[in-house]
């Protein structure tokens, strides 16, 4: 007999008599307005928030804060200025290696720990968000949901091949649980909340 | 098979440096205390703990089912699965998907799994070097040791000897021990493992039956920056990983962090679904007596860990004893309600580690009943026949002179008994109670004496 | 209303006055109280050292003993819990279950049963409280550090009706001692530490006396106070609130 039936046979047999899934129950998030809460907890966990208007303010805000930035790659195609905004699928990942900044579009944030969701719809290669050095998020101010059972509600069905929720910069506490920010990952996040 | 000390033996060790038992149970203390910050900001914790146990509830009872949906689902995926009945073939898998692919250098995230299946060990003695490169894991491979707990592996660790292994290794200057320099020196070093291995292998924080995609979870985002840049991606878990529908990641999700470090949430939080255009990804379902604990009624439940490490966190003895002192690759309480399944004898000291305080089952996010789990491995590890002879001739007195009263009164007499037998008594030096505590002084007379000569007549 | 009166075997041993003063207040509340003289110990040494199959004879014996009182009070959460849990008898199955259930710790037993809400007690010191895990997780005697619940504690609304008495807070408010059983001899070096970092919090705080619902964790810290030749003392809370000092 194969392993996988083996395992298969001797899980039927251990298992115990079947119970049912619950109910998922009617979580709330407390008091508070979500984006508030959203953009309060972005801060706690080490990003930067931004609140904007429009996309010209978050370009604005980025020539503010990365000044040094040279090379930058963007999902917008309005900062084709500044930025590549296009970068050809098949692409080998590790020529993105000496990216300084990404700027990139979010699907959704979350209000209780500030995730913001990102797939391969706004991710031309997945590595993207992990290999630059700074990470800029955008996420409209509508799509900022209470809790991650909203996220969920929300992601649904999608067919993604890659997603991943986003909380912040990269960080670490391993040595003596010194919070270090910038392990492998980006060093700095900021996060835009689009009003529009 | 080598001779290992058992958890009393290695902790008297442990406890030979005082300062240093104080800074581990502060270190441990301080992540115990951010949980309950954590916690305390979701009115609905409680609520939550309850609907995890339920779902996880569930999944063991339909495990059959869901491991064949979500092969179907990773197959339609294009993940290409391996089932590993024990740590052997485990390892025999990852290592013959490397030859494959003319593979002998890997970067490896975090996996408790290939810590139970010494994978490092088996892959070494093939001629593959493999680098583990979460920050607190690395630290631990360059010291050559194992990690002392699941989710901060080098907590044993302090800064100053972390400056010194990354001198030695990563030629950072001497006495340099800032926590800030020392992770910069390890992004530098670990971005170039990144950037040129061609294999990474990844553990499985949860996987979903209904999509066949896998999430795991870092704060670093070493699982990312290895497996979107290798060829080759294998993840590897446990079967009894699974949840049975996307959006029952929304409980776990919440639960993980705050239980784990106080984080509302990982940094990165990856799901997997396919592979990469062009690319390979492996999963590796693993079983190694994952099945036989199924079958074991009083310690399934043990299988609805999530490794969040909180009971590790929260164990007063955890925290005085250290990681080592377990001497399995999961430590703590859940380390020591599930190695006794995978080795009785080996680890039949582990149930006896602790004192049944029931904290660890208070702060478990799956609502393990990990304390009543440690009383019953007593149990079955004693009629297996693995508790020592003496111990089962003290037991045997003690309990032949309980069943009798008359024996008890006539061995009692204010404490003469409780001095030769209890054992925690006997009022001389070999006795390990009189090491470091002195004995209650024995009264004039026990309570009973006090009852017959005061009270007796008036119920007579 | 007649209460069997279960007093723990080291207890009987070793510590008479927590005894006395648990019937002495049973008996000031009104409470017929009897004592059977034939009770030893309940088992759980062995119980918890993994031998609880040899139970069989102890639980007949407490059976005997106990069966037909109203209800069973102890000074001690861990016995109670102990027989709560696992209390067993194949010849008495129902006698076992009715025991199981009427069986009550001192303290839930003044606060649940008999609702006490005044005492004529006084003791005018500094007292630190220590939650013995086995009668506040196991019983739940006061609310859990651990838990996201609203709190209370059984001990301290008593412990509050005492005149003069005041509660020193405790950095680690329900921490484990580490008595722990066999686990005191067992696991010595953590049993100790631990121990030594309870009393510590307790000194730290300025306690002059430390109570529990339990005995055995405070002839645990106990010993460690003496062999450090501290003069802070160890008193169970029967005696604390059966205390009319001056």
């Amino acid at each position: 007999m194969s392993s996988r039936d083996s395992i298969l046979a001797a899980v039927a047999r251990n298992q115990p008599a079947r119970l049912p899934l619950p109910e998922m129950p009617a979580f709330v998030l407390g008091e508070g307005d979500p984006v508030e809460k959203f953009a309060a907890v972005a801060v706690s966990v080490g990003s930067k928030v931004f609140r904007v208007k429009n996309l010209e303010e978050v370009r604005q805000a980025i020539l503010k804060e990365h000044v040094g930035a040279k090379r930058i790659v963007s999902g917008f195609p309005q900062f084709s200025d500044m930025a590549e905004t296009s970068v050809a699928p098949g692409t080998d990942p590790h020529t993105l290696a000496d990216m300084d900044l990404a700027i990139l579009p979010a699907q959704l944030g979350v209000a209780e720990n500030s995730a913001l969701w990102v797939t391969d719809a706004q991710l031309p290669l997945r590595v993207l968000p992990f290999i630059c050095q700074r990470l800029a998020l955008v996420v409209r101010q509508q799509n900022i949901v209470p809790l991650m059972h909203q996220a969920y509600d929300v992601i649904g069905a999608q067919d993604y091949g890659f997603g991943t929720f986003i909380a912040g910069p990269s960080r670490t506490a391993d040595i003596e649980q010194s919070l270090v920010l910038g392990a492998h990952g980006a060093r700095t996040l900021s996060v835009f909340i689009l009003e529009e | 098979m080598k001779e290992t000390k058992d958890h009393a033996a290695l902790s008297e060790a442990f406890n030979a440096d005082e300062p240093r038992v104080n800074w581990h149970d502060e270190t441990l203390w301080f992540v115990r205390q951010k949980r309950d910050r954590a916690a305390q900001t979701i009115p609905d914790w409680e609520l939550l703990r309850e609907t995890a146990s339920r779902i996880k509830h569930n999944v063991l009872s339909n495990l059959h089912d869901y491991l064949l949906q979500f092969e179907a689902s990773a197959r339609a995926n294009g993940v290409i699965v391996h089932w590993a009945a024990d740590a052997r073939e485990h390892n025999q898998i990852v290592h013959a998907i490397l030859q494959k692919h003319k593979v002998d250098r890997m970067v490896k995230s975090k996996s408790m799994l290939t810590e139970e299946c010494h994978l490092n060990e088996y892959l070494a003695e093939n001629g593959v070097e493999v680098i583990d490169s979460d920050l607190g894991e690395r630290i631990v491979q360059l010291a050559k040791e194992p990690p002392s707990h699941i989710v901060l592996p080098s907590i044993h660790k302090k800064k100053e000897e972390v400056g010194m292994i990354f001198h030695e290794h990563l030629g950072t200057p001497t006495g340099m021990s800032d926590p800030q320099a020392l992770t910069e020196a390890a992004r530098q070093h670990l971005r170039e493992t990144f950037l040129t291995r061609r294999a990474a292998l990844t553990g499985v924080n949860f996987a979903v039956a209904e999509t066949g995609e896998f999430v795991i979870c870092t704060n670093e985002g070493n699982a990312d920056m290895g497996a979107h840049l290798a060829d080759v991606h294998i993840a590897c878990m446990g079967i009894e990983k699974l949840i049975p529908e996307r959006k029952h990641l929304g409980v776990f999700l919440r639960l993980l962090t705050r239980s784990a470090t106080g984080q509302p949430i990982t940094t990165y939080s990856s799901h997997f679904k396919k592979p990469r255009e062009g690319h390979e990804l492996h999963l590796v379902l693993v079983d190694n007596g994952r099945s036989v604990q199924l079958g074991r009624e009083d310690f399934r439940n043990s299988l609805k860990c999530i490794r969040c490490g909180a009971c590790m966190n929260t164990c007063p003895v955890y925290r005085r004893s250290g990681g080592h002192s377990y001497h399995t690759a999961v430590a703590g309480p859940i380390g020591s309600i599930l190695a006794p399944n995978l080795d009785m004898k080996a680890n039949a000291d582990l149930p006896f580690a602790s004192t049944l305080c029931g904290s660890c089952t208070n702060v478990c996010p799956v609502k393990i009943d990990i304390h009543d789990q440690l009383y019953k491995w007593r149990q079955v590890i004693v009629r297996e026949g693995y508790a020592d002879t003496k111990k089962t001739m003290g037991m045997k007195a003690m309990t032949a002179t309980f069943a009798s009263p008359a024996t008890f009164k006539l061995a009692g007499k204010a404490g003469r008994w409780f001095m030769r037998h209890a054992p925690f008594a006997v009022n001389n030096r070999l006795n390990p109670w009189y090491k470091q505590r002195d004995m209650p002084a024995p009264p004039k007379e026990s309570f009973g004496e006090w009852y017959l000569k005061n009270r007796k007549k008036k119920h007579e | 209303m007649t209460v069997g009166l279960f007093i723990p075997c080291y207890v009987d041993q070793f510590y008479p006055n927590a005894a006395i003063a648990t019937l002495e207040l049973l008996e000031k509340l009104g409470v017929e109280v009897a004592y059977p003289l034939k009770q030893t110990c309940c088992g759980q040494p062995m119980a918890n050292s993994g031998f609880g199959h040899l139970a069989a004879e102890s639980d007949e014996l407490f059976i005997r003993n106990f069966s037909g009182f109203d209800y069973i009070v102890a000074p001690s959460g861990s016995c109670v819990l102990h027989i709560k849990d696992h209390l067993h008898s194949d010849k008495r199955p129902a006698e076992a279950k009715a025991i199981r259930e009427k069986v009550y710790e001192l303290t839930e037993f003044l606060t649940d049963v008999l609702k006490v809400d005044s005492l004529k007690a006084r003791f005018p010191h500094r007292v630190g409280l220590h939650q013995s895990c086995h009668g506040q997780r196991g019983l739940k005697l006061a609310q859990m550090s651990e838990l996201v619940a609203p709190p209370f504690s059984k001990p301290e609304q008593l412990l509050s009706m005492v005149e003069g008495l005041e509660l020193v807070d405790l950095t680690r408010q329900d921490e484990c001692c580490g008595f722990g059983g066999t686990f005191c001899v067992a696991e010595e070096a953590v049993s100790v530490k631990m121990g030594k970092d309870r009393v510590a919090d307790h000194l730290q705080h300025g306690a002059a006396y430390i109570t529990a619902s339990d005995m055995s964790c405070l002839m645990h810290m106990e010993g460690i106070l003496r062999r450090q030749k501290s003069n802070v003392k160890v008193l169970h809370i029967a005696e604390i609130l059966n205390a009319q000092e001056l």
